[in-house]
């Protein structure tokens, strides 16, 4: 599986599968594939974003998901004042971004579990400012955005016609090539010097520091940068929603998005993008097929799932191969 | 001070949360060029004494200069920076990156550089073992092998003043000489050293001058030769 995963053009070609599944889905009559397809798209560009700080350095974030609100209300805002889209998502993830370097200088100093108390601490300040914060976020009530359709050109080639109207299956395309080059440019950094500085932290940070590595400036790139995605994410999901409330961004959210990273196994892209695919999309085909009463009952098969993780597969799903012997050793 | 000093210590103090006083007011100074030796018991305050020079641990009061400069407020990686380096206890490779990725981090300051490949080249002269292992994971490597990519790690800085905490710790006698003559070599090469041991007789003879810290405090100083012979010190820590 590993093998066939590192192969050269790997990542291209699942990317071409994935954008055949509008057309799957509209060839069985089951559109709500494509919504499934999108939404477990966002999952692992936030993902992604957070298996940078957890996976790489190893700086638990149990807050990742304010970072999704602030790219969601940022390019909600923007829309209301009529900025036109790709700019208010551009500047949506600058948000984010200058956010996270702030929160970052000032609580980096803090290690493991006080680090993940703290950044659960600035998920909830954050998720109880939007509800209270009306005068910008008209509280629980929620920001309507103007509707973008940002492909409705594809419309225009023959037999892809029904792209036009289905705004479903224009977010799913545009979401695909954000995970496409999100994943692209994980890589890329993992296997940079820079990459490699921050296996060192996470594998013993004063031995780093006495290498000459500036850990505290490491950290808060890895800190930072990881907000891009998570910024990018809830821009592209304020603008396909159309609407956006306080209600998206609770603490449940930060939680799934950990045990997406862990069960996926930590550091590795193709393990993270299978446990957004396991973890995001499952659930939501349950809510799709499930009868009423078992859906209730779906995190309790979670919770059952990741003990048994912790049991029998430690190293995640797909583990990076780093990962793998620090837990075999 | 005297000139020519490249590491000295200025009666400093330092302190573990309020209590526990670690160094009380130790001076002591490298030259350029020496093996400098720092022995002592469990506790004494040797290794307290080498995260203070490093930057790892702060002094309560007292400077330590390295070249003439002050090292108040440098972080560790600055410091190791200017080229005082420490191996610290326990080795502490990276177990998860291969020898060469180890090697490379050592190297991180000096990215790039143009000497890089020679520093490359010279630390797998030195370890011969570390080239024939260079793909594998530091993690799988036995424990001599490990001691010798920590050090490798740290010339590869290009180090003026090498700091080596208790490098034949839980090693074969016959890879403890291996270490010690690598140290010896090293030293001819230009790289001055400070060495802290348990095994005091190793440390002392390697060394040329040593300093017995006792609690917090240096309890004796001189030529290491004259040291050995000294019947305090061989009571209390060569076991005669």
């Amino acid at each position: 599986m590993r093998r066939l995963l590192s192969h050269r053009h790997a990542p291209a070609l699942l990317f071409a599968a994935a954008l055949t599944l509008p057309f799957v889905a509209r060839a069985i009559e089951f559109s709500f594939l494509t919504r499934v397809g999108g939404v477990v798209g966002l999952m692992m560009l936030l993902s992604l974003g957070l298996n940078m700080t957890l996976g790489y350095v190893g700086l638990f974030d149990l807050g990742f998901i304010a970072f999704y609100a602030v790219g969601a209300y940022g390019t909600a805002i923007l829309m209301r004042a009529h900025v036109p889209a790709p700019l208010a998502a551009a500047l949506a993830v600058a948000a984010a971004l200058a956010m996270r370097a702030l929160l970052g200088v000032t609580i980096l100093r803090l290690r493991g579990d006080y680090l993940a108390v703290v950044t659960m601490g600035f998920g909830e300040i954050a998720r109880l400012t939007l509800n209270n914060l009306d005068a910008w976020t008209n509280g629980p009530k929620g920001l309507q955005v103007r509707p973008w359709r940002p492909l409705a050109f594809l419309g225009a080639i023959p037999g892809l016609e029904f792209v036009r109207k289905e705004s479903n299956v224009q977010f799913y395309f545009l979401i695909a090539a954000a995970v496409y080059l999100a994943a692209e440019a994980s890589r890329r950094l993992e296997n940079s010097r820079v990459g490699r500085a921050w296996v060192a932290i996470r594998e013993d940070e004063t031995a780093a520091q006495l290498s000459g590595i500036p850990v505290a400036r490491y950290k808060l790139l890895a800190f930072t940068l990881s907000a891009a995605f998570a910024g990018l994410a809830g821009s592209l999901f304020a603008l396909w929603d159309q609407f956006v409330t306080p209600e998206s961004f609770v603490f449940w959210e930060s939680t799934l998005l950990v045990a997406i990273v862990v069960l996926g196994g930590m550091g590795s892209i193709s393990g993270v993008l299978l446990g957004a695919l396991l973890l995001g999309g499952i659930p939501l085909l349950m809510e799709a097929t499930l009868s009423p009463r078992l859906i209730d009952y779906r995190y309790l098969f979670f919770g059952l799932i990741l003990v048994l993780m912790t049991l029998f597969r430690p190293q995640g799903l797909l583990p990076s191969a780093r990962r793998e012997a620090e837990l075999s050793s | 001070m005297s000139e020519g000093a490249l590491l000295s210590f200025e009666s400093v103090h330092a302190v573990y949360g309020k209590k526990i006083r670690a160094l009380k007011g130790v001076s002591l100074e490298v030259r350029a060029g020496e093996i400098v030796a720092l022995i002592g018991n469990n506790g004494a305050g040797k290794t307290t004494l080498m995260k203070t020079a490093s930057g790892l641990m702060v002094p309560e009061s007292g400077r330590v200069l390295f070249e003439g400069r002050d090292l108040a407020g440098l972080a560790p990686h600055r410091v190791s920076r200017l080229g005082l380096c420490l191996v610290p206890e326990g080795r502490r490779i990276f177990p998860r990156l291969t020898v060469m990725e180890n090697l490379e981090m050592g190297a991180y300051a000096r990215a790039g550089a143009p000497e890089l490949a020679r520093e490359f080249d010279h630390v797998l002269t030195l370890f011969p073992v570390l080239g024939r292992r260079r793909g594998q994971l530091a993690g799988t490597l036995s424990g001599g092998e490990q001691q010798m990519l920590a050090m490798g790690r740290a010339l590869m800085s290009a180090p003026k003043l090498l700091m080596l905490d208790e490098p034949s710790m839980g090693l074969a006698p016959v890879v403890v000489d291996v270490i010690f003559d690598i140290i010896a070599r090293v030293n001819k090469e230009g790289v001055t050293i400070l060495l802290v041991e348990q095994n005091a007789r190793r440390a002392l003879k390697a060394a040329a001058r040593a300093y017995v810290l006792e609690t917090g405090e240096i309890a004796a100083s001189g030529e290491a030769a004259r040291l050995l012979g000294d019947a305090s010190v061989q009571k209390a820590y060569l076991g005669l």
